[in-house]
This record gives C-alpha cells, structure tokens and sequence, in this order.
C-alpha cells in the first residue's frame, strides 16, 4: 500500500495553499478591474477637462434652496449648500421616524383587534400600502396637493389658524417668547432627573423590593417642569396667526407641499410596514406568557410592562431598525418631487460642476454613515437584549 | 310510565337570536365590550363620512369616454384619461402599428408565469421552456429577423420596460447573490471581506444613487467610443441592487442549515462544489423561496424609480400624459390607474408566496 506523507502532496491538491492561491486570483481580478475603469475614469475626466477633488466646496454655489434650517442663500459655498441639504433630508427622516413609529404601532395592533372592523380596515391598509411603489404615492399626494388645493387667496381653513393652499399648509404658533428657550431647558433638565430616578428607583426595587411609581412620576415631571416654567414667565398666550399679504402667508409656520407629500408618502408607506412588524413582535410572544403572569396575579399594565413588551421588543426593535433605516433611504425620493433633500442638493451641484464622481460619492457617503452607525447601534442594542441562555 | 319517557326525539331548542346571524356575529365581532362598540361606532361614522362621496366621485359623477375639455366642468372623476391614453401609457414610443409586438412578448410572459405557479410543472422541460420564451420576448421587442421592424430600444418603454427591468433584474441578480452569499459564508478570509464589503455596501445606499451611477459616471468607466444603451446601465444598476439583497436571504438559508448536512456530504467524499451543488443549495433555496418572492416584489416596485433617470417606464409615460395641455390637472386619476396596475401585480406575487410558504411548511 502507498502512503500519502503529508509533505508529498503537491501544493495544488493541498486545501490551504488553494485557497491562498484562489483568493490572490480574485483580488488580483477586482484589482485590475479596478485599475481599468479608474484608469479609463481619470482619462476619460481629462479629456472633458472636468476638475477632480472637492475643491468646489468653496466655490459660491449661485443656486437657491426652497427651504433650509440654516440661514443660506445663493451666495453660500457648495458645501453649506450640501449641509442644508444633507440637514433638510435628517429633518423629514426624524419627523417622518417619529409619526411613523406612533401610527405603525397603532396599525399594528389595530390588525390584533378583536374588533372584526378595525382588523379588517387596517390590513386592507397595510397590503393596499405595501403594494403600491412609494415613488407614485409621492407624486399622489404632491398632485393631490397642488391640484387639489386652492391658491393661497382662497386657502381653506377647516379649523381657526390652519390655512390650506397649493403653496403649502400655514399654521398658528405660540408667538416668540424668551420663555419658550426656558421651557425647552426645562424639558430637558425633566428628562435627566426621571433618568437618574429611574435607575435610583431600579437599585432600589433590586435591593429592598420597594416599588417606586417611575412612570407616573415621569410623567408628571416632564409635563410639569415647562408648565411651571410657563407660568413663572406669567403664561404668555400670545399667538402668531398666519395672515394673507399679497400673494402668500406671513407669520405663523408654513410649510411647503414638498416637505408634506415627501412626508405623508413616507410615513403613510413605511407605517404599512412597521405595523407589521409589531404584529408579528406581539403575536411571537406566546399566549402562556401572559396567562402565567396573570396566573401569578400580576395586573394587566404590569402584565405588558413587565413581560410582554421585554420579550416583544427583541423580536421587533431589529426589523424596525431597518425599517427605519429604509425610510431615511427612501427619503432620497425627494429629489423626483422638488425637496432639497442632500441628493436633489448633490444632484444640483453635478449639474453645475460636471463633477459627478465626487456628488454620487458624497451621497453614497452620507446614507453609509447612516447606516453603519444604525447598525453599528443594533448590534450594541443585541448584545444587551440577547437571551442569556444557561 | 310509558309517558315518562319519550321515545321520540325532541327537536333541539335554537339558540337565542342574539347570538346567531348577523345579530350575533356582529355581537360577537364588533360589539364586545364598551370599548369595541365605541370603535365600530367611530368606525362606521368614518366610513360613513368617506366612502359615500367617494363612491359618487369614481362611479357616479364620473365621465369614461370623453375628451379632456369636457372633463373640466364636472365633479366626478375623469377616467376618460386613462382609454384615450391606454395604448400610449402602456407602450410608451414603442412603434405604433408594432404594438401587439410587446402585448404579446407580456402574454408570453404572464403565461409563462401562470404555469410556473404550480411546484408540479417546475421541471427541467419549464427552463427550457422559460429560456425559449425569454428569446421569443426578446426578438418581439428588437425585431430585425423573420421580417420584423427592429426597434431601437430608446423607443421602449411603459409596462413592457417595467416588466423587463425586474425580470431580468431578477434572473440576473439571482446567481449573483447566490455566489455572494457561498462568498460570505466561505472560510477564505479575503474572499469572505470582499463579499462583505460589497453586500453591506450597497445595502447601505439607496437605490437612487446607483441609479445616478448608472446614467451619469457609467459611461466614463468605459474608454472612449464604446457605450451602452441607457436601459442596459440602469438595468446593471437594478441588478447589482437587487444582488446584495438576495445574498442576505440566501444567507438566512445557508445557516439555517445544520452542521450534520455538511459533515455527511463531506463524509461521502464530496468537495464543495459538489457539497453545494447536491447537498446544500437545493435545501437552502428552497427554504429561502417566500422571502425571495418578497425580494421580488420590492424589485417589481424600485423599477419606478428609473424615473429620476429619465428612462420611459409606466410612471414616466403616465407623467408625460399628464403634461399635455388637454390632460393636465387630472392626476389623481392617472396615478390611480397606475397603482391598480402595481398593486395587482404586487398582491398575486405576495399571494402567491403565502401559498407557497404553507406548502411548503407542511411537507415535512
């Protein structure tokens, strides 16, 4: 009989010098495949004599923007342009995040319902909605908006200080009062206390078994601190009401038909979605959850607080994440409608530039740092929440 | 004594009304407890309130076979826009008198699709099958042999692009995320990243961008003089897309196989390919068919996006119907239209996967 001395196989049957020889192959292919369309790009830049690098940063952008948190104007560089733009598309996400989280909730156990109705309307809403691409229910609600509204002169106003017109939806506010920078600090000095209650009350439950009220407390707190400081300042009532002068709105808040169809498309589109989510969450707890935890005589708001939503999170905070995540994705669609979102901004500058490697690399940049830092918090977030298993 | 028992059966008292019938069935559905009644009432009271009036907008008001101008004065909805635009929406520039050209590449398509649905036709003789009608589709919409007009593809667009882009989308990206997701589960270090780096890459991007990639930095990849059409880059872009999605799936499947799978193929004597080809893949696929059906639909709806790129799919060529003067101002029920069409499409493939995934959960 032979023997095989491991020394005496040759290097192309031994597994591990395959494998080290198949993977110089493939890098050497992505390499060169590489190389040929980088090197065919900068020839091809030369040629057209199109400037390379993010010195357009500087330059004066010489566009306007329709909306903008800060202040900006035609004379602005690119790179402010792009901060306006990249904070216009966190603006609609973070609204878009928050509404669509309460009415995907609502939705979703709206299809729980024991009501027949109500079960029935919100998952005909949910497979009508996840059905239907959200570019065309953008256009929908943007035609809706323009075709459907008025002209500011004869803007409806279903309830007093709200005005509906196709140049956007103006709406009263408290006017400005140096009490309002005082309520906001109180809020959040609210915040901190009901967090450091909350782990004194945690330690606390943990060492002697006394309960502490966090969330009534919590809540009294929140709403109370502003309050106070609200009448401390003598309770200023005064209202800023949207007024007709000339052909638009002044005073109050107006808010474009862009930033609403953008808004309303995304939140009506991702909710379909987040209430499915929270569907299946809730139904993966199962029912002798709840019925040993009423059987140890636990009431029905503990019986959520302490057992049904700890086990329900873990199943639905990952897939809610993404959805989430797509919705900031899916915000990019603004450009097809006329939102300067950072990809309409960025679109704006290739067009004025040439420059369209650094734009499409800007955008891709900006909706990475998104994500990898949204995944980078749910892995955190998992490691906290996994099961601990014997 | 005989009296006290009878011998006879008595007939069985009925339930009370109450809890049969509609009396009942409403009872017990929408009117248990103060809580649920208070939601019916709000509920009906809504509905009430909305469905009436739109009732009376889309059927009753409503004008189907008039021109435009005579659409301006009534309340009701215009459908007259979608017969008199129909065959433009539908085919977009696509030569007029060669349009049951593409009709009937779509009734290949849907038939094609139609027996698919069945898991007893999926045979080795349904590939060849599909191959044929996929080169049948293909020569009814270019032409240039067997005496049929070539049309350049410029001129394609409406619902034949859209089906095209995600077929093919589809078909293409299929293969690519499968070899993706062996990558990212392979043992090689380097191969693994490179996987990696591309899946989560592209995850992490809209689709916009790609989109924006294909139709503006594409064309300087590639060295002078050559160039490809617009609807093959944005094609390219779908694929690469959808690729890095259908990787994560196949990847759920890959390790929701179990380690005995691997050890007795590797028992048998059996190298990877061979592993993978008999052993692996044929199970993990299978497990991973509902989820790619989702994958498909959302597919089926990102086509829309090539709008921003200008390409004419059903979206754009609604859009350019809408910007004719004589059409103007009826959008919503252009855009109606168009979200029948798509939801139809999206609602038998979700159907269908729900299908699929009971049959396949009770077969073993």
């Amino acid at each position: 009989m032979e023997k095989t001395l491991p020394g005496s196989v040759p290097f192309w049957l031994d597994p591990k010098k395959r494998a080290i020889m198949f993977q110089i192959a493939v890098f050497a292919v992505v390499g060169l495949l590489a190389y040929y369309l980088i090197s065919n790009t900068i020839i091809n830049l030369k040629k057209q004599s199109i400037a390379t690098g993010f010195s357009f940063f500087h330059k004066e952008s010489s566009f306007e923007i329709g909306e903008s948190l800060i202040s900006y104007s035609a004379a602005n560089s690119y790179g402010r342009a792009l901060v306006v733009g990249a904070l216009n598309t966190l603006k609609v996400s973070f609204i878009g995040i928050i509404i669509t989280l309460l009415l995907g909730t609502i939705l979703g156990i709206a299809r729980l319902s024991s009501n027949w109705l109500v079960s029935k309307l919100a998952s005909i809403y949910i497979e009508v909605m996840q059905d239907i691409p959200i570019l065309l229910q953008l256009f929908f609600w943007y035609a809706i908006f323009y075709e459907t509204f008025p002209s500011p002169r004869q803007a409806l106003s279903p309830i007093t200080g709200l005005f509906l017109c196709n140049r956007g939806v103006a709406f009263t506010v408290p006017a400005a009062h140096p009490a309002h920078k005082y309520m906001l600090l109180a809020l959040f000095v609210g915040c901190v206390v009901v967090y450091l209650v909350r782990r004194w009350a945690k330690k606390r439950q943990e060492k002697t078994g006394k309960f502490f009220p966090v969330f009534r407390f919590g809540i009294a707190i929140v709403i109370g601190l502003p309050l106070i400081t609200w009448l401390a300042f003598g309770a200023p009532m005064k209202m800023d009401i949207p007024k007709l002068v000339g052909f638009n709105f002044k005073g109050g808040i107006t808010v474009s038909p862009e930033f609403i169809a953008i808004l309303l498309g995304l939140i009506l589109y991702t909710a379909a979605f987040v209430a499915e989510v929270v569907r299946a969450g809730i139904q993966s707890v199962s029912k002798g959850q709840r019925e040993a935890a009423m059987a140890i005589g636990l009431r029905p708001a503990p019986i959520l607080n302490l057992v049904i939503l700890p086990q329900a999170l873990r199943v639905i905070i990952p897939p809610l994440t993404s959805q989430m995540l797509n919705l900031t994705k899916n915000s990019s669609l603004a450009v097809a409608i006329g939102y300067p979102d950072f990809v309409s901004v960025a679109n704006t500058t290739i067009n004025q530039t040439g420059q369209a490697v650094e734009g499409v690399a800007l955008i891709m940049a900006l909706y990475l740092i998104f994500s990898l830092s949204t995944s980078a918090f749910m892995n955190w977030y998992n490691k906290r929440v996994a099961l601990v298993e014997r | 004594m005989e009296e006290a028992i009878k011998m006879t059966q008595t007939e069985a008292l009925k339930p009370p009304v109450t809890s049969v019938g509609v009396i009942g069935w409403a009872k017990n559905n929408l009117f248990n407890g103060w809580v649920n009644s208070i939601l019916s009432i709000v509920t009906l009271f809504m509905l009430w309130k909305i469905i009436p009036p739109l009732f009376q907008w889309a059927f009753i008001d409503s004008v189907w076979h008039t021109t435009g101008k005579a659409c301006r004065g009534i309340d009701g909805a215009c459908w007259s826009i979608i017969p008199t635009n129909l065959r433009f929406i539908i085919f977009g520039f696509f030569p007029y008198e060669s349009q049951w050209r593409p009709l009937l590449a779509m009734f290949i398509l849907f038939g094609l699709l139609f027996y698919s649905r069945e898991r007893k036709h999926w045979t080795k003789y349904l590939g060849y099958g599909w191959i044929v009608g996929l080169f049948v589709m293909g020569l009814l919409m270019m032409g240039g042999l067997f005496g049929l007009t070539s049309v350049e593809s410029t001129k394609w667009g409406g619902l034949p692009l859209t089906l095209l882009l995600s077929v093919f989308g589809l078909t293409a990206a299929y293969p690519l995320g499968v070899i993706l997701a062996l990558g990212r589960q392979s043992k090689m270090r380097g191969v693994k990243w490179l996987c990696v780096l591309y899946i989560e890459l592209i995850r992490g991007v809209p689709l916009i961008s790609l989109l924006f990639m294909s139709s503006i930095i594409f064309p300087l990849f590639l060295p002078e003089g050559i160039t490809f059409n617009k609807i093959l880059r944005a094609q390219v872009a779908i694929i690469l897309f959808t690729a890095a999605y259908i990787a994560e799936v196949v990847r759920g499947g890959l390790q929701g196989m179990s380690r005995g799978q691997y050890e007795a193929a590797e028992s048998m004597g059996l190298n990877y390919y061979l592993t993978m080809r008999l052993v692996i893949l044929p199970q993990a696929l299978k497990i991973v068919i509902p989820p790619t059906v989702s994958i498909l639909i959302s597919a089926f709806k990102d086509t829309s996006l090539v709008v921003i790129i200008a390409l004419w799919d059903l979206l754009k060529t609604t859009q350019s119907v809408l910007s004719n003067p004589e059409w103007m101002g009826f959008s919503r029920e252009a855009y109606i239209f168009i979200a029948i069409l798509y939801f139809l499409g999206c609602f038998s493939m979700s159907n269908y996967s729900r299908k699929l995934e009971k049959e396949l959960s009770t077969e073993d």
